[in-house]
């Protein structure tokens, strides 16, 4: 059992815990990724690493509540426990030896952007941040990635906060504007990592994503987190979860990543009806 | 007590085949006392035994054997136990028809004695009857790590905790029990077994550590550091392997390992399941061995029309005859000499797939015959779910981090006649090495580590 030290709402949807788990804790690194059950015969879903406290033993999580395991993860209280968490898995980000690097995050993609950003800036690295959510009520993190970038940008999708627009719109300019950077790294939804990948392709600037597909053990056995990179198959579990951008077969990895969806709404919607009969 | 002549052993009862089709309870149901007693009776005793030299783990069977003729079964299971530390899953799924039974003299003339059911007689009597406390040996104060609590891992550690060593067996998932848990169905093997074993380790002194990944959470030298003087490795067998042809990333294809870990280890089948697995019509598995099969069973199972895709001819199937008869009986089809060139797509979904007939020529360098494609012998198998079941390849993590140990060309860890590595007190055994193999050679492996472990430190 695994205990949950500390729990923030970071926005309606999103939730940021810290959890005990000393071992994964002194090995964790940013890019890495971790696989938990909220209780015994759970489902394992796979969180990207948010943190980590080495002295404390903990590991941070920042999870946006999208089906039945998040929402019963986000039922979960500071001091409750939760039955497996295990880690940290794949491969860290490789940061070293980078002088420039722009972070680009969306939505709560940030959570994960937001140590590979920290790590970088900690090496002196010059950080770029562009991040992008929806609209005001969703921004997270903004505070931490504005002190660890030396330039930094919000975008929303309305213009409620920031400027309106999307990530790929400022990355453009500021290449245009010739721009120099060793790295482009993004993280957030496939479709926003597609796109990254399209704007900085013609300008032949090395870009990484970080891949987030169904997993069962995440150790490399069940083989069902496999994406087509470069016309190989790949294992996000151990071989990445980064992936050099422009070889990744994104529509393909769109199509897989929906393969549950309705499994999925039903079992939150279960989920959710099961929780309201609770509390009546 | 007069020997029983008869040609034929003792037929195992099972499980209807039209209603185990829909079910996921064990289909062999066991023989029962009277029953274990008169298949006891065919066997001759013979002097020079040559059962025991088909057994990986040396078995003294005519003795054991003996004690099931006297009625003495809890006599019986202590002769087992002397050198297998899992009877009750080896008397499941171990291969005997090509092991023990393979040697036995009855099979000359008629059928060899059912070793195989009657091992699995004594376990489950064992199991049912034994309220003894299993009692935890002296500590020898010696410390020894097992990584993976697979078979391999399970033996390794039993033997060494029954000489009083301290040891902690570290799992990646978290459930012990490797393959017997995520791989073998609950039909075939039900997961009351395993636990039994399990738990049967763990009051011998055995500490399981779930939910740490070695290489990862922990890596090899680390453990040297925590105190342990020598390790086991028994990682197990790796990622899957595809077949490298379209259609391999579509929704509707899985990997055996995929789908069997969803059903076995996640209990997807079941309703009330938090992990999805796809309700098919037509289900394709591609491949012949024995997770194959295991795969065909579960599909059927959940209520799919199943074919089994293989490029050879029933004869070089390489699953136990018995899972293939099981799998017939139940209504799986056959498709021999065909193999899959391409998955088709609708939206996303699998929707087919384009297979060619292949016939066989000349033996290739494994001794079976190769399969040759017929040229423009094209045609669609209906399907909206393909499992490969084509083999897997070794987990890279423990040797992506441990310097020093040497693997072959396909990743397998190298290992002498005593299990041990190139890395001075780091032994292995198991599919970590050999690549997939069968349940009693990882166990077999797994005891003889643990011997020559035992050797090392007392000689240190």
């Amino acid at each position: 059992m695994y205990k949950i030290l500390s729990k923030k709402v970071l926005n309606p949807t999103v939730t940021q815990m810290d959890i005990e788990a000393p071992l994964v804790a002194r090995k964790a690194q940013a890019g890495q990724f971790i696989i938990l059950r909220v209780d015994v015969d759970g489902e394992r879903i796979p969180l990207t690493v948010a943190g980590f406290d080495r002295e404390k033993g903990s590991v941070r999580i920042i999870f946006q509540i999208v089906g039945a395991t998040t929402f019963k993860l986000n039922q979960k209280n500071e001091g409750d426990y939760i039955a497996d968490f295990v880690g940290p898995l794949g491969r860290a980000t490789e940061t070293e030896g980078r002088k420039k690097v722009c972070v680009v995050g969306g939505g709560v993609g940030c959570a994960i952007a937001l140590p590979v950003a920290q790590k970088l800036y900690e090496q002196g690295c010059e950080v770029h941040s562009i991040i992008g959510f929806r609209n005001k009520d969703l921004v997270i993190l903004e505070d931490e990635f504005r002190a660890a970038s030396k330039y930094f940008k919000i975008m929303t999708d309305d213009g409620s906060y920031g400027e309106k627009g999307v990530v790929t719109t400022p990355l453009k300019i500021a290449l245009e504007n010739g721009e120099t950077y060793d790295e482009v790294i993004a993280i957030g939804p496939l479709i926003m990592m597609k796109f990254v990948v399209a704007t900085t392709k013609p300008f032949g600037v090395k870009t990484t994503v970080s891949m987030n597909p169904v997993m069962i053990d995440g150790t490399g056995m069940c083989g069902g987190c496999r994406l087509t990179v470069g016309g190989q198959t790949k294992f996000a579990c151990v071989d990445g979860p980064d992936f050099d951008g422009f070889l990744v077969d994104f529509d393909e990895a769109m199509s897989r990543g929906s393969a549950y969806k309705e499994f999925e709404r039903h079992a939150y919607e279960e989920t959710c009806n099961l929780f309201k009969k609770e509390v009546e | 007590m007069a020997n029983n002549m008869s040609l034929k052993r003792n037929e195992m009862p099972t499980q209807d085949a039209v209603i185990r089709a829909t079910n996921f309870n064990e289909v062999a149901l066991g023989y029962s006392e009277e029953t274990a007693i008169n298949e006891a009776m065919r066997c001759l005793e013979c002097k020079n035994m040559p059962c025991v030299s088909g057994c990986p783990v040396n078995i003294h069977i005519p003795e054991f054997i003996a004690k099931i003729k006297q009625g003495d079964f809890e006599g019986a299971y202590e002769i087992i136990s002397k050198s297998s530390s899992l009877p009750a899953v080896c008397g499941r799924v171990c291969p005997q028809e090509t092991q023990c039974e393979a040697k036995c003299v009855r099979g000359i003339k008629g059928e060899s004695v059912g070793i195989g059911r009657l091992e699995r007689f004594v376990a489950d009597w064992h199991n049912a009857h034994n309220t003894e406390n299993v009692e935890k040996p002296k500590s020898n104060g010696h410390k020894v790590a097992v990584v993976g609590s697979g078979p391999s891992g399970l033996a390794c550690a039993g033997d060494l905790a029954k000489k009083g060593y301290e040891v902690t067996v570290f799992e990646a998932l978290h459930l012990a029990g490797g393959v017997l848990v995520y791989g073998i169905p609950e039909f075939r093997l039900p997961k009351t077994v395993v636990q039994k074993e399990v738990d049967t380790l763990k009051a011998l002194g055995v500490e399981i550590k779930t939910n740490v990944v070695i290489g990862k959470t922990i890596t090899i030298d680390e453990l040297f550091e925590d105190g342990f003087e020598a390790i086991f490795i028994g990682s197990g067998a790796g990622l899957p392997r595809f077949m490298g042809i379209k259609g391999e990333a579509l929704c509707g294809v899985y990997s055996a390992n995929e789908f069997l870990t969803r059903n076995n280890l996640m209990k997807a089948y079941k309703n009330d399941s938090t992990t999805p697995v796809m309700k098919t019509k037509k289900t394709v598995v591609v491949g012949g061995g024995n997770v194959a099969m295991d795969a065909a069973r579960t599909a059927k199972r959940l209520g799919a029309d199943v074919t089994v895709v293989y490029r050879r001819t029933e004869n070089e199937l390489p699953a136990r005859r018995e899972e293939v008869e099981h799998a017939m009986e139940e209504g799986i089809e056959f498709k021999f000499l065909t193999n899959p060139l391409e998955i088709k797509a609708k939206d996303g979904w699998v929707d087919g797939i384009i297979c060619e007939r292949m016939e066989l020529s000349e033996p290739d360098e494994s001794g079976r015959a190769r399969p040759v494609s017929v040229p423009n012998s094209d045609f669609n198998v209906e399907a909206d779910c393909v499992i490969m079941s084509i083999g897997t390849s070794p987990n890279p993590l423990i040797k992506d981090t441990t310097d020093g140990l040497e693997v072959n060309r396909w990743g397998g860890i190298v290992v002498n006649e005593d299990g041990l590595t190139s890395r001075n007190a780091v032994y292995a055994g198991g599919d970590a090495v050999t690549g997939a193999a069968t349940v009693i050679l990882a166990m077999g492996a797994g005891k003889t580590a643990a011997k020559a472990i035992d050797e090392y430190i007392n000689s240190k």
